[in-house]
């Protein structure tokens, strides 16, 4: 017995002793207990990052080559950027351009569309206010663009006609786009606009303002906020589309970021031309990403409220 | 009472509230330019006979005027344009689309039946004495491609007249806009002109004629000159059959085409667009060389879809798991760094991963020190689109279960803690089935945003590799981006049977998506 005391004893004081230290010097001890966390999440990083750093080291490679090109740059040039910018073949600040105005004019309809629906489904009383909503949360499953043959069908025939509005048109690819602008936005906003209080448009409409008027003068005001991160959805959105703008877009100066970079990776030249295009993709990933990281927090709830909805 | 108006007020400003002139003129200008546009549209589709079409133009002209120029229908005037658009180019596309589907509608089979009879007979005309000459032009319309766009006549007869003829028939051509050089078109506004090496390489060219009113044909001999020629085929409308008069040969219709009766010989180059029932979609799921690899799409598909989730899903989760401790230090810079590659466009991010995964120059390979075929072996190309996605993928899981963790209820994990339950313990029985809960739908809307995941599959792999010497089933293929490639990939377009793999999207997105549809929160809460 008293053989197996002491060192139980030892035991129990080298606990308490430890506990104690853990206690008084925390600092120090919980990077100890969290150091590993660090290490995963480096390596999380480190392959979030890779894909990005190896763009970014193509587009400053002097020699401007897939072959050459690797994970660090060894040198650093802006050759790519200037042959970019003076490559007579392919117009990238046409298809910047097109990039920023199908994207800024789509989104700003969409948004005002939207705005409108949602006014009326949250304001107003009418029949079929809840088929109507119902059947737009049923239509928002099935996107125009799983529909491209019939669209594509469609514009090839509307351009014989009105040829501003067809094919190979930029306004005919944001019209297209706007197919969708109501059906895709109205539960976001509508949720949104439930929330500004009735008394205020109540109280207008008893100091004689039409509906127009409050609709205009009172809630969008009151909704800015969502409207904002409606459009910045949407502008995102559009800024990445591919399918339609690739099935739409062939005239090389008609052509969108995407589809432009897409036909500098075909062919024989896609080695050579590797600088070039790299150059291309960072700047084109630029506004997203400048957008992203100023609106992270509204951008993400907006997404994730979108798509539970 | 007075409280609100009070509100109002500040909010309005204390002004009369009444409607103000600018705002009442602004309306009837926007009014009057939608009517003067669907004047314009209308006498446009006149022009080109679409009767139909211009009763809807009128119909909509109507709608504009009675919604906005009078006081009544409110809800209409917030509703209407977005209504029309969504009618006009989300409903309508889908409709046609599935229209299509039950026709075989696509290269060869275009146009009525009339018209590709009259093409077929205008085929078939030969120069005889006497045969009025032109010079000719090949040219295609402005911004349709020089190798597979309609193709163009631009023509000059002896008088010196300028006429532009395409497969439906032959109009005069103004000479505003015109360049004519020696007697011959040089350049023309809105078309693109071919030469000699472009129209060489147009093999539809030696068969292609433009029908004239009286039955005959113009054709092409050689690159710079055509002729009016005799038919050879003459169309017995009654008995539904067509004679050849030099070989006597009879063809009748079958299979939305002239068929020799005699069964030796070509069938007639143009045929017709009819309906014809289930045969697309029989085809996919019968036809002995669809069958195998479309079944092979399907499986990928679905498989694709499920592993996009998962794989991203886990990696996401478990790093928020991993940041989800109050003890970390820098977690705002963590987070922000690993968004980064969800803040990239996705066009962007797929051509540069495809170079990445380049057999002889790409990073992977020269990291890794390997030396596979990522684009050339199915399961290769199968596992690259997979690393691709994952990692496109992983930071909206990352910020969508961070966001779930930090909503956890705290008393739940307190009790685990009080019960004596373990890290592991805690995590599996607490923290992933509410975790699951809250993103579940998420994951269900990922799940059917990546099946149609087009950008990705497109700009990394193209669908390929194609084995087996198919070149239109491919490995990685999704049902749309087979789809894309039936109906716009090559020089022959088959919008039949694009349409019926569209319908059979639509389909499984629809089974996929009513379940969450009918239980959504949604159908209880309006209000």
């Amino acid at each position: 017995m008293a053989v197996i005391d002491p060192p139980a004893a030892t035991g129990q004081t080298a606990a308490t002793a430890a506990g104690a230290a853990r206690q008084t010097s925390s600092g120090g001890s919980a990077f100890r207990a969290v150091w590993w966390r660090h290490v995963l999440v480096w390596i999380a990083i480190a392959f979030a990052l890779f894909p990005i750093l190896f763009v970014l080291s193509a587009a400053l490679n002097p020699a401007g080559t897939l072959s050459t090109t690797s994970l660090l740059p060894k040198n650093v040039s802006v050759n790519n950027f200037d042959a970019l910018f003076s490559d007579g073949a392919r117009p990238y600040l046409s298809w910047y351009k097109n990039s920023l105005i199908i994207a800024f004019v789509g989104s700003a309809i969409a948004v005002f569309i939207g705005a409108c629906a949602a006014y009326a489904f949250s304001r107003l009383r009418f029949r079929g206010r809840r088929v109507g909503l119902l059947a737009l949360l049923l239509l928002q499953m099935f996107p125009a663009l799983l529909a491209f043959v019939g669209l594509y069908i469609t514009f090839s025939n509307v351009g014989e006609v009105l040829p501003k509005i067809g094919l190979n048109t930029i306004s005919g690819l944001v019209l297209a786009y706007l197919g969708g602008a109501m059906g895709a936005n109205v539960w976001l906003l509508k949720g949104y606009f439930d929330t500004v209080p009735r008394e205020l448009d109540e109280a207008a409409r008893v100091d004689g303002a039409s509906h127009a008027r409050i609709f205009f003068t009172v809630i969008m005001r009151l909704v800015t906020p969502i409207l904002v991160t409606v459009f910045m959805i949407s502008f995102v959105g559009l800024f990445g589309e591919f399918l339609l703008a690739s099935i739409f877009l062939t005239d090389v100066n008609a052509q969108t970021l995407g589809v432009g970079l897409y036909g500098m990776t075909l062919g024989n030249e896609s080695n050579s031309l590797y600088g070039e295009f790299a150059a291309g993709s960072v700047l084109a990933a630029l506004p997203i990403m400048v957008l992203y990281l100023v609106f992270q927090r509204q951008l993400v709830s907006g997404l994730t409220q979108g798509s539970v909805k | 009472m007075a409280v609100s108006t009070e509100t109002s007020s500040s909010v309005i400003g204390s002004s009369p509230a009444r409607t103000p002139v600018w705002a009442l003129a602004l309306k009837w200008v926007a009014i009057a330019a939608a009517l003067l546009l669907a004047l314009y549209v209308a006498s446009k589709l006149a022009d080109h006979g679409h009767t139909l079409a211009v009763v809807g133009t009128a119909f909509v002209a109507m709608c504009v005027l009675v919604i906005y120029g009078t006081r009544r229908a409110v809800p209409m005037k917030y509703l209407f344009v977005g209504l029309a658009l969504l009618i006009g180019l989300q409903v309508w596309p889908i409709v046609y689309t599935a229209m299509t589907a039950f026709t075989n509608y696509g290269q060869g089979h275009l146009a009525s039946k009339e018209d590709a009879t009259a093409q077929d007979i205008a085929y078939s005309v030969r120069q005889v004495p006497g045969s009025p000459t032109y010079t000719l032009t090949v040219a295609v319309k402005d911004g349709t491609s020089t190798v597979a766009g309609p193709l163009y006549f631009l023509l000059v007869d002896e008088k010196g007249h300028t006429f532009v003829g395409d497969a439906k028939g032959l109009n005069q051509l103004g000479k505003n806009g015109l360049t004519i050089d020696a007697g011959k078109i040089t350049k023309a506004e809105g078309y693109t002109t071919l030469n000699l090496l472009q129209a060489n390489k147009r093999k539809d060219l030696s068969s292609f004629a433009v029908p004239t009113d009286g039955g005959g044909g113009i054709k092409a001999s050689g690159f710079a000159a055509a002729y009016n020629g005799k038919p050879t085929l003459v169309w017995d409308k009654k008995a539904d059959t067509i004679t050849d008069t030099t070989t006597k040969q009879v063809y009748v219709a079958e299979g939305a085409q002239w068929v020799p009766q005699s069964g030796k010989g070509d069938a007639l180059p143009v045929g017709w667009k009819e309906n014809v029932g289930l045969a697309n979609f029989r085809t996919l799921f019968t036809n002995s060389t669809i069958r195998d690899g479309f079944l092979g799409i399907f499986a990928w598909n679905i498989a694709f879809s499920v592993l996009s989730v998962l794989t991203t899903f886990v990696l996401g989760m478990l790093l928020a798991l991993l940041l989800n401790d109050s003890r970390i230090k820098g977690r705002g810079i963590y987070r922000s760094l690993l968004i980064l590659p969800y803040a990239i466009p996705v066009f962007v991010s797929a051509l540069v991963w495809a170079s990445m995964f380049n057999q002889q120059f790409g990073l992977i390979n020269n990291l890794t020190h390997l030396n596979i075929d990522w684009f050339g072996s199915p399961w290769a190309a199968r596992a690259a689109v997979l690393i691709t996605n994952l990692w496109l993928g992983f930071p909206y899981m990352f910020v969508v279960c961070t966001g779930a963790l930090q909503s956890l209820p705290g008393d739940v994990m307190e009790a685990a803690k009080i019960d004596g339950a373990g890290a592991w313990r805690t995590l599996r029985s607490i923290t992933t089935p509410l975790l699951l809960v809250a993103v579940g739908p998420l994951l269900i809307a990922s799940f059917a945003f990546n099946f149609n995941n087009f950008g990705l599959i497109y700009l990394l792999t193209k669908g390929g590799p194609f084995t087996g010497g198919n070149s239109q089933l491919g490995s990685t293929d999704l049902l749309i981006t087979y789809a894309y490639r039936l109906a716009l990939g090559g020089t022959n377009p088959n919008y039949g049977l694009a349409g019926a793999v569209a319908i059979i999207i639509f389909i499984i997105v629809g089974l996929l998506s009513f379940p969450g549809f009918l239980r959504s929160k949604a159908l209880e809460e309006v209000n």
